[in-house]
């Protein structure tokens, strides 16, 4: 058995792996909840993203934070364009996961015909500072990833909640043609949607290239993680999801640290299936 | 037409004997591999569809499956020394039972569908690689097999591997066109457009899923095991990979999921383009011509490949198709002995979480009676149907029909005694057409039908309802009207000893109303009993023999329609105490 502080210390990075997590998924959870698309290009959008943070912050020597206000507004527009295309050519539930496949491998293309397939690390001033709690050890990037998913998940679950966008949206996913026959626009909400989205993978990108080393092919190593952690917290939940990112990791964090490394992924997707074999009503 | 498919057969098996025969020319070793990775992808698209194409459970999980395979063989050979082409068999056996037990689980939860299905196996992909990763059926580092022994055929080993993969994808392919053509695949069909309805329909949808998610996962099992061979080191992240079961969804997807040569077309399309693509040092540009193409192909042709072209086919060939119609007469029946009870319902309940919607519901139908069931909206009628046709499971009470008790008997066993049904909201398999809905019910319903009897039976319904004329039509290009027809001649046709009918005249003009009314009377006159639910209390009364009247989930008055109307309990019960 490991050690207290061990254990301590492995769930602290669970925790802000998982804000990681929820970050990425987020945009997924509402495409796919609200609008029944499976967007599997928030992935590759969150490491261009990434990419993009990199370079803008090595080059032009700005706070990494600052390259937000070029990529946000940037993907949001993708977004829009993408679910343009998406109302254009009548693509469905099944269909938008192939065509977001195709998109994301030309994405990934695209990085690395860019930035090879070298590993690209940012260095920052903010990954070498670390907080002292007790006698654990804090990085104070992944603590600021962990609050920018807390922040974001509790404002977009709060919007969608109680403003009247919000509840337009959620009308229009439960039955757009009714929700329509009240006055509601269907397709701006699904345009304001899909930018929202891309919008998300802008700031998880952000993290990603605060956090950990670039790869283009890193693209694919958390889609099944976070795919779990959509479907546990339930579609279109922004606060279920992070909940459910955090809790996954942390689990996660805590198998590694007791077994071996290699045993990790079993806590995540045994926990899944339990979840969908006991409560497969979304 | 069987001559044509004689010939098709016999030219199926002379290509593929062929292409066997490819190895014995001594091309140069790199045809060979291309082939092989083309056969490779062919039977793998192709066994995915099976579960993911026919019945629409779409499996993220064929990597599974797949790696189950790869490591029975690698185990087997390398640790037991079993000779590897014994193991194939084996490969597939173990990765069909974990399939089917998976399946056992599955299929039993209602809700998981569609996309949780997809995430399931994803999960469960994820969960087998990391219990072979940690245990020492791999433990780490991979498993060399360049020391096995394999049989050289027509000269190398290499050969023999090339060989075992034509005859596996050939095979595959046989398979899915004998399951497309079988009742199984009508079955399968009908789970992927709408299960509910093939459940009561009488499609064993339970079983059918199993099978067919047993029979994909063999196929996989057994290209694993041969694959195994082929690298000579296997390693987890390289087989239980997403990447896999991603390339064979695509390909399936590519070259149509709906037709049993489409996922070998796409396999043939995707795979020949990426190896003659692929290396040298455009690379990159090419896997985004890869990406592109998927995108094309979907957003251009969402049917695939195949549905392209058998659309242009039909396109073609529309006007010559004739419609042949017989003429009308419906199937004589033994008009049963009055008086007996067919059905009978003995304190029926059903709650939905906390609300009772029938507490104890206790109303006979007789053999050959009409009976209507009345009462106010949220009553429990459209629920007691829906219980009696084994669409819920009552939570206590009886049913019985015919003298056996039927309460906790499958759907599609209930459908099986004689006992069909309609929806008030008309629903059908969205992809079949109007005919091979219809011919659904008389293929699983009482009569049992062939496929191609039942659609012969099926045109002589569709003429009964009036829908002759739209035989080839897609359920959507009909209106509600010609839809909830479309609906009474597919229970018809099942051929049912008591047919329920959940609200077919409402929405009714008056000129159709007449009709329809006929249309009733003649079904019983034919032998049937009715039970028909209706809010039009003039067509009640001109149609019933007898009438239940449901209030608040029980039964709140019953006998003859006149004498039922001017109850007081029954008035106060729909228009409130003053009324009364």
């Amino acid at each position: 058995m490991p050690s207290l502080n061990l254990l301590g210390q492995a769930l602290l990075a669970g925790l802000f792996t998982g804000g990681l997590y929820a970050l990425l998924g987020l945009g997924l959870s509402l495409t796919w909840g609200l609008l029944r698309l499976i967007n599997l290009v928030n992935f590759a959008l969150a490491f261009l993203g990434a990419y993009l943070t990199y370079q803008i912050a090595t080059t032009l020597r700005l706070d990494p934070f600052v390259t937000l206000v070029i990529v946000v507004p940037a993907f949001f527009a993708f977004g829009v364009v993408l679910q343009l295309g998406f109302l254009r050519f009548g693509i469905h539930e099944l269909t938008s996961l192939i065509v977001t496949f195709g998109l994301t491998v030309i994405l990934e293309s695209l990085i690395q015909w860019i930035w090879t397939a070298d590993f690209r690390r940012l260095e920052t001033p903010y990954a070498r500072s670390t907080l002292k709690l007790g006698s654990l050890f804090v990085s104070v990037s992944g603590l600021m990833g962990f609050v920018a998913a807390a922040a974001l998940a509790l404002s977009t679950w709060a919007w969608l909640r109680w403003s009247y966008v919000g509840k337009a949206v959620r009308a229009s996913a439960e039955d757009g043609a009714m929700a329509a026959a009240f006055g509601v626009d269907r397709r701006r909400v699904a345009l304001l949607l899909s930018g929202l989205s891309a919008a998300y993978a802008a700031v998880a990108g952000l993290f990603i290239a605060m956090t950990h080393t670039l790869a283009p092919t890193q693209i694919y190593a958390w889609m099944g993680v976070v795919f779990a952690a959509v479907i546990i917290g339930r579609l279109g939940n922004a606060l279920g999801l992070f909940t459910a990112a955090i809790a996954i990791a942390a689990s996660e964090a805590l198998t590694m640290a007791v077994t071996s490394p290699g045993w990790a992924p079993l806590v995540s997707f045994t926990l899944l299936i339990f979840v969908l074999l006991l409560r497969p009503e979304l | 037409m069987t001559r044509r498919r004689t010939a098709a057969a016999l030219g199926f098996v002379a290509g593929g004997a062929l292409l066997a025969l490819l190895p014995a020319l001594r091309l140069p070793a790199f045809y060979e591999t291309f082939l092989y990775l083309v056969f490779f992808w062919v039977a793998l698209a192709t066994s995915w569809n099976l579960i993911s194409g026919y019945a629409g459970y779409f499996s993220f999980g064929h990597a599974a499956f797949f790696g189950t395979g790869v490591y029975t063989t690698a185990t087997l050979t390398s640790k037991y020394s079993v000779p590897f082409l014994a193991t194939l068999p084996l490969a597939g056996l173990v990765a069909a039972l974990i399939g089917a037990g998976i399946g056992v689980v599955v299929f039993r939860v209602r809700g998981v569908r569609g996309e949780l299905f997809a995430l399931l196996t994803l999960a469960i992909t994820f969960v087998l690689a990391t219990i072979v990763l940690n245990t020492p059926i791999d433990g780490g580092p991979g498993v060399f097999l360049a020391a096995v022994p394999v049989p050289p055929w027509l000269g190398s080993p290499h050969a023999t591997l090339y060989l075992l993969s034509v005859v596996v994808a050939l095979g595959s392919v046989a398979v899915a066109y004998g399951v497309q053509s079988s009742r199984w695949g009508t079955g399968l069909f009908a789970i992927h457009d709408d299960e509910d309805v093939g459940e009561v329909l009488g499609v064993p949808t339970y079983r059918y899923k199993i099978l067919a998610f047993a029979t994909s996962s063999f196929i996989a099992g057994v290209v694993g095991g041969i694959y195994a061979l082929f690298v000579t080191y296997v390693t987890v992240p390289d087989v239980f990979s997403i990447g896999l079961a991603v390339d064979a969804i695509m390909m399936a997807a590519l070259g149509g999921t709906r037709y049993w040569f489409g996922p070998a077309l796409g396999a043939a399309i995707v795979s020949g383009l990426t190896q003659t693509l692929t290396g040298g040092q455009s690379a990159i540009l090419n896997r985004v011509l890869i990406g592109a193409i998927l995108i094309v192909v979907i957003v251009f042709l969402p049917d695939g490949v195949a549905g392209g072209l058998a659309r242009w086919r039909r396109r073609r060939g529309e006007a010559a198709a004739p419609v042949a119609v017989t003429a009308v007469a419906s199937p004589a029946r033994q008009r049963p002995a009055v008086d007996t009870t067919l059905l009978r319902c003995a304190d029926v309940r059903k709650a939905f979480r906390g609300l009772q919607a029938l507490s104890g519901v206790t109303l006979d139908a007789r053999a050959g009676e009409i009976l209507g069931l009345i009462g106010p909206n949220g009553s429990g009628k459209s629920t007691l149907i829906n219980v009696i046709s084994g669409y819920y499971r009552a939570d206590g009470g009886r049913i019985t029909f015919d003298g056996r008790e039927i309460t906790t008997v499958e759907g599609h066993r209930i459908a099986g005694l004689g006992l069909s049904r309609t929806y008030q909201i008309p629903r059908s398999c969205r992809r079949l057409t109007v005919l091979d809905n219809v011919a659904l019910s008389a293929m699983f319903g009482a009569p049992g039908l062939g496929r191609e009897a039942a659609r012969r039976e099926a045109r002589r319904w569709l003429a009964f309802a009036g829908l002759e004329t739209k035989a080839a039509a897609l359920p959507a290009q009909l209106n509600l009207h010609e839809r909830k027809f479309l609906d009474l001649a597919r229970a018809l046709a099942a051929e049912p000893r008591l047919i329920l009918l959940d609200e077919v005249l409402s929405g009714l003009t008056p000129a159709q109303m007449a009709g329809a009314l006929a249309l009733v009377r003649r079904i019983r006159d034919d032998g049937t009993t009715v039970v028909f639910v209706e809010h039009i209390m003039s067509a009640v009364i001109d149609l019933a023999d007898r009438v239940v009247v449901l209030a608040s989930g029980q039964v709140l008055a019953e006998g003859r329609p006149r004498d039922v109307m001017r109850d007081p309990t029954v008035i106060r019960a729909y228009l409130g105490r003053a009324y009364a």
